[in-house]
């Protein structure tokens, strides 16, 4: 049987469930590299050009990971997800950054999906990407089909309040909420950034975790309907033409106008060019609407120490607030 | 209305003369400068590109000289520029500047808009009026850059490099009190006289190199520190992959189709990268391909620190290197960019380029070939 590698980084927090149920529904083994960590981070570091950013060097380094444990390496080439939208240039330009920094691949299999003109393009996407591993019309078509109804299940756990982490590994077992404790939760928080940067629990030592241990609930952006986003991203003075930016902003203005939290991290990854420009849109929002605001960039040296104090201070910090509100409004 | 615009290298030069043939008040922005620099990067976020600081600094140099409406074009992605605009103006904003800004986004983004924009900005009474005077401004942007053109290659075979940057120094001085259009082109036609009178040594053989890279690096010379000026001294011929002249015929002449020489870059960069990564990543590969089939010695690319399209290119020059057998160093430029550090590197590329000539000649002459 041939196997299909699936390296663990970028768009895999947001595709993997659709990706997996296609591959194994046309019979296909997949191996997906294991969590990033040392090891797979200097891996990345040491093969990827210098300047590149963070999450684009550690998946370098899963590619590295996988490279002689399978036939084929799939790293979808994603140029648009959306009407007139885009990606970041180094998505658009990841399979070839890919071939020509990494020696001794296996085939790479780079599926260009561009939804930017039409959606029809998308079904030949993967079509095409079924015929390359030798499948005809009707098992990909089926497959396909399949694939879609769990990816359907996954988005559904998304909106419920599920964090993603979490529902990669239940999406298919039962319906339980992460967040259902949320009634005696002190506080709310939103982890807002990249997919890449928030899921990928090396890269971000554990955050998301950690604010739930610490009874805080915590939303993040792909946990907002796709229409909510829309609806608020539209608020901006010019159309916001990178899907994830448009899902980054339109999230996080929208639990800023609806007061559905008390405080905004953003995880931003070093060396992020598209962070530049939404940090500094989120940040204004919120300022302007006074909510706490914290940057938390991480890069290859970030110790782990550092970020639990600074969050640790954020968190008392919306404490001390909230409690200093209630008290306001007790004596008036 | 005081109309202003973020410089681009010569294009302030046209610009001026366009605006002011269409009767408008132009302040164009002083010439770049460290100063230009400072207030840059102070008030913009600082992991934006190197672009957007100059431009910052920019506006607030020209609005201190009386600006009140910057002129800009915009794109929609994927690469940051298409955004600068909305950062641009809230940081004005903030800083309680009180100034407009007109901004030309892709005709796809709607032509109303753009139309309306256009009426605004550019007081235009007629359609006629407005095509004469954007032929006269086509005009003297092919000018321009023919002048800079010129002088890149004068300071390589000059006896006197020295001479050219007199010249050319005279002139960026001259362009500040001149009004008008058909000042502009004496002025510019006095100075090609003077660069073509400047005595060469015809028995020199210079190394050519070919600068690629990120389109705002390439084409501001306060940004790339001067590189033209630099090698030009070292005797080094310079052509630089975008100018404004390609970009206009690029962009506007043969909308939509794209220019020949563009459409021949792309063609060269198809089997490395086969579709567009923004900016201008997939044109430094396919430069770098036309430089070396054009018996180019060497590529340098310009690589503002952080600029996504072009980490994206340059992790595939190495490989445009090895399969077409021409060096390639890359340069990447922010605000701690030093001058020695610099100028130590590009030495060093040209005794390299210069030694791979000479090896060359060698194997020619032992293997007979
Ligand atoms: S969006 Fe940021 S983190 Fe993601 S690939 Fe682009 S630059 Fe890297
Ligand atoms: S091409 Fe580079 S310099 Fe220009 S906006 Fe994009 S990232 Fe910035």
């Amino acid at each position: 049987m041939c196997k299909i590698g699936i390296p663990r980084g970028m768009f895999f927090y947001d595709y993997f469930p659709l990706w997996k149920e296609f591959f194994q529904e046309l019979g296909i083994e997949i191996i997906v590299s294991s969590k990033t960590n040392k090891e797979i981070l200097n891996l990345g570091i040491s093969s990827c050009v210098d300047e590149a950013c963070l999450p684009v060097k550690i998946f370098h380094g899963h590619v590295e990971y996988l490279k002689d444990k399978v036939d084929y390496i799939f790293i979808p080439r994603i140029m648009s997800i959306d009407r007139m939208e885009y990606c970041c240039p180094k998505v658009l330009g990841l399979p070839d950054m890919i071939r020509y920094s990494i020696g001794k691949l296996p085939p790479i299999i780079d599926t260009q999906i561009n939804l930017r003109k039409s959606n029809n393009k998308y079904k030949k996407s993967i079509y095409d990407t079924g015929k390359l591993l030798g499948k005809d019309f009707w098992e990909i078509k089926k497959a396909y089909k399949k694939a879609e109804k769990s990816y359907e299940r996954y988005i559904y756990l998304l909106n419920k309040g599920v964090v993603p982490i979490e529902a990669i590994k239940i999406y298919d077992k039962v319906f339980k909420d992460i967040n259902y404790s949320s009634e005696h939760n002190e506080l709310t928080i939103m982890v807002v950034g990249h997919s890449y940067s928030i899921y990928d629990e090396y890269l971000n030592m554990n955050l998301i975790s950690k604010l739930m241990s610490n009874n805080i609930k915590v939303i993040t952006p792909e946990m907002i309907n796709k229409e909510k986003i829309n609806r608020y991203s539209n608020k901006l003075p010019k159309r916001m033409f990178w899907t994830h930016g448009k899902r980054i902003v339109g999230s996080a203005f929208s639990l800023i106008e609806e007061q559905k939290i008390d405080g905004i991290i953003y995880l931003s990854s070093f060396g992020c060019g598209m962070d530049s420009v939404l940090v500094d849109l989120v940040e204004r929002k919120a300022i302007k609407a006074e909510i706490p605001f914290t940057l938390l960039t991480l890069d290859e040296q970030t110790g782990e120490a550092g970020v639990n104090t600074r969050i640790e201070a954020f968190i008392d910090m919306m404490k001390w607030r909230n409690r200093d509100e209630n008290n306001i409004s007790a004596f008036r | 209305m005081k109309i202003t615009f973020p410089h681009l290298g010569n294009v302030y030069i046209a610009g001026k003369a366009f605006l002011e043939e269409l009767g408008q008040e132009v302040i164009p922005p002083p010439r770049c400068s460290k100063k230009t620099l400072e207030i840059g990067t102070k008030y913009s976020p600082e992991t934006m590109c190197l672009p957007f600081k100059i431009n910052i600094g920019n506006y607030i140099e020209s609005i201190e000289k009386g600006a009140d409406t910057i002129l800009i074009t915009g794109s929609c992605g994927p690469c940051r520029f298409g955004y600068y605009s909305v950062l641009e103006q809230s940081i004005l904003d903030d800083l309680g500047y009180d100034v407009e800004f007109i901004v030309f986004d892709p005709i796809y983004e709607g032509v109303k808009k753009l139309k309306n924009n256009i009426c605004r900005a550019l007081n235009v009474k007629s359609y006629r009026e407005l095509i004469r005077a954007g032929n006269f401004g086509w005009k003297l942007i092919k000018k321009s850059d023919y002048l800079t053109h010129l002088s890149n290659e004068k300071r390589a075979y000059a006896v006197n490099s020295y001479l050219v940057d007199n010249i050319m120094e005279s002139y960026y001085r001259e362009v500040e009190n001149t009004v008008g259009g058909k000042n502009m082109l004496k002025l510019m036609n006095e100075v090609e006289n003077s660069l073509k009178a400047v005595k060469i040594d015809k028995n020199k053989k210079p190394i050519k190199i070919g600068i690629i890279g990120e389109i705002y690096t390439i084409i501001e010379p306060f940004v790339n520190l001067e590189i033209e000026k630099k090698l030009g001294h070292m005797g080094v011929i310079v052509e630089k992959s975008l100018t404004p002249t390609r970009w206009v015929e690029h962009h506007v002449s043969n909308f939509p189709f794209g220019s020949k020489e563009e459409n021949e870059k792309y063609r060269l960069a198809k089997p490395y990268i086969p579709t567009l990564v923004g900016g201008h990543g997939r044109e430094t590969v396919g430069s770098a391909i036309y430089y070396s089939k054009k018996g180019f010695d060497g590529v340098i690319q310009l690589l503002p620190l952080n600029c996504m399209p072009e980490i994206v290119a340059k992790s595939i020059l190495p490989t445009i290197q090895k399969d077409y057998d021409i060096p390639v160093m890359t340069l990447v430029l922010d605000e701690m960019t030093g001058e020695a550090g610099y100028m130590t590197r590009l030495e060093a590329f040209v005794d390299l380029l210069e030694r791979k000539r000479e090896e060359k000649k060698n194997e020619k002459f032992l293997y007979g070939y």
